[in-house]
């Protein structure tokens, strides 16, 4: 048997066209890319050789510095926010709603299927102060505040960015846990019941620690998504105002294709990778760190 | 719960109370889980209704009425025509059509095929490659884009969807095929024995006998893939260079200066179709949509 499913020749007629369509499109692309990061210019001007001066910008530049700023603001605060209310929708589906949750969960999961670009457009409509006055500004108004300027200033900026991805990505995480949740056994929230242990207690001695694992999961797939946000920013802020909500995604976007610097632009996405690999690494060791300490 | 549960000690005025209590606190629970679900469905639904409302109306209505008002005319489809035709919303559909379909049928098939060699086939090294794959979903879409735009331009492909067509093939690999290997992993291995001692070559038994039974992951796959392709913008826009190449996510993303002035109708008109597509395909397939999603959500 082993002989068969052993084939030399039927391995390489199945994996060879995947392997070599990844290999060619994404594995040498990766490499160059690492090798872009030793020259300057673009395709169209041709090449120099810079060393290592790139990476000594990209210590020394402010408008890097800027942007890993805000991209580690926005995938913290992003990520806390999207899976605590995932978590919370999550309890209400398994312990309010219980078996009358199936509609809620999927009408909440609606908006995460939904085109990036059309959930920002949306948005940038519900929070526009002028020339027309948006739904949101004007249910200010009906309480006597002033409308705001929500994409005036970066402080405002950022929240609506925050605001919106969370609005998209609640029912996603709450999809999520909820499969972690209905996977702990009664009885041991019962025998917690008889134990005295009610609402808040019960969640926070009982639920959360059961559940550690799923939501682990969650906090490394919601800052790895996080960290690599473009989309909606550049459809709902294009970075601005100013650069002040550019995230390295974007500005390593801009400053290849809008500036053609290839070389500078490719040590802005190794920075990126090299971020994204280090948080999950890091989550990961504080993880089991902790298992064994509890 | 507790106290229909136990034990009766009480004598019968002080159980009447007891019942009333819980009654009242159950009215009032139940008053307030009706009002919690009820703002939850709110906030999903409000923007997408005014939305659609939104499309309906005329610039006049935009600029004179308050941002809550109705359509004055609820059969005003004249946003939706202006949005296809002027606003070449056809063209960008159709583009995003092209290259999707002929993406989404090659990188499920190779991926498949390459899942079923990795998982079920035995040979030396599988894993590392398995390995190899699973790191391609963690690279950010950013390091590779340069060195393709340089391959594309070499090769003259720019100034057609080809670029679009090879790179989400190759993006879309290393999901589908991580996802199929773990499919495969629950096929009974005695199938595919009674196959070979049937005669069958092992190409024959993936077609007839793995193939039928993860037909259901493979369409959840599709789905999934379908999604991410569609919704793509930043390959999009790397490698159209011209408005006759634009899908249909970078067409919506440039629509507001195709107007001119900006003119709220068929920006929303435009929003509202491109929000209805993925509506229509969620309405039918929304548990599977939930649950590749879910398994596929590695992929940041």
């Amino acid at each position: 048997m082993t002989q068969v499913l052993g084939d030399r020749r039927t391995i390489l007629l199945l994996l060879a066209p995947a392997l070599t369509i990844y290999t060619l499109v994404i594995l040498v692309p990766v490499l160059w890319s690492f090798g872009y990061t030793l020259f300057e210019g673009n395709t169209i001007t041709g090449f120099e050789y810079v060393g290592l001066q790139n990476f000594q910008h990209l210590f020394s530049d402010a408008d890097t510095r800027e942007a890993l700023s805000f991209t580690v603001r926005f995938a913290v605060v992003l990520t806390i926010v999207q899976v605590a209310l995932g978590y919370a929708l999550a309890l209400l589906y398994v312990f309010v709603l219980k078996r009358a949750s199936n509609l809620v969960r999927t009408l909440a999961f609606f908006p995460v299927v939904l085109p990036t670009v059309a959930v920002s457009l949306l948005f940038q409509q519900l929070f526009e102060s002028a020339p027309r006055t948006g739904p949101v500004n004007s249910l200010l108004n009906l309480f006597g505040i002033q409308s705001v300027d929500w994409f005036g200033s970066s402080t405002t900026a950022f929240w609506v960015l925050i605001l919106m991805e969370s609005w998209r990505s609640m029912g996603f995480y709450a999809v999520l846990l909820y499969a972690g949740l209905i996977d702990i056994p009664e009885e041991m929230l019962e025998a917690a019941r008889l134990d005295g242990a009610t609402g808040f207690r019960l969640v926070r001695s009982v639920v959360i620690p059961l559940c550690l694992p799923v939501l682990l999961s969650s906090v490394i797939f919601s800052i790895n998504g996080t960290l690599k946000i473009f989309d909606s920013v550049l459809a709902l802020t294009n970075g601005g105002p100013g650069s002040s909500t550019t995230p390295l995604t974007l500005y390593m976007f801009q400053t290849s294709f809008a500036y053609g610097k290839y070389g500078y632009g490719s040590s802005i996405a190794v920075l990126l990778t090299a971020l994204c690999l280090v948080v999950t690494l890091f989550i990961f060791r504080s993880a089991r760190r902790d298992l064994t300490r509890g | 719960m507790s106290i229909a549960t136990a034990p009766s000690v009480t004598t019968r005025s002080s159980q009447r109370i007891d019942t009333q209590r819980t009654t009242r606190k159950k009215r009032g629970r139940s008053i307030g889980v009706a009002v919690l679900t009820t703002a939850l469905l709110v906030v999903v639904a409000f923007p997408l209704v005014w939305l659609f409302l939104g499309s309906l109306k005329t610039q006049q209505e935009f600029l004179d009425n308050p941002a809550f008002a109705l359509p004055e005319n609820f059969f005003n489809f004249e946003n939706y025509t202006r949005a296809l035709t002027e606003g070449n919303l056809a063209t960008y559909a159709r583009n995003s059509v092209i290259a999707v379909v002929p993406s989404l049928f090659l990188t499920i098939f190779l991926g498949v095929c390459a899942g079923f060699a990795l998982e079920v086939m035995v040979w030396k090294g599988r894993g590392t490659v398995l390995l190899m794959f699973l790191a391609g979903i963690m690279v950010p879409g950013q390091l590779i884009l340069l060195p393709l735009f340089t391959i594309y331009f070499r090769a003259g492909l720019t100034g057609s969807l080809w670029p679009l067509i090879i790179t989400y093939t190759a993006v879309g690999l290393p999901l589908t095929t991580f996802m199929m290997a773990t499919f495969f992993r629950s096929v009974p291995r005695e199938l595919l024995e009674a196959a070979t001692l049937d005669g069958a070559s092992t190409l024959r038994a993936f077609f007839s006998i793995a193939l039928p039974l993860v037909r259901n992951a493979v369409f959840t796959i599709a789905l999934v893939q379908f999604f991410f392709m569609w919704n793509d913008l930043l390959v999009a826009l790397t490698f159209t260079n011209s408005d006759a190449l634009r899908t249909i996510q970078v067409g919506l993303l440039g629509f507001q200066g195709q107007f001119g002035q900006v003119e709220y109708g068929p920006t929303m008109a435009a929003i509202s179709l491109n929000v209805a597509g993925t509506l229509l395909i969620y309405l039918f397939l929304n548990k599977r949509m939930m649950a590749g999603l879910t398994a596929g959500s590695v992929k940041g």
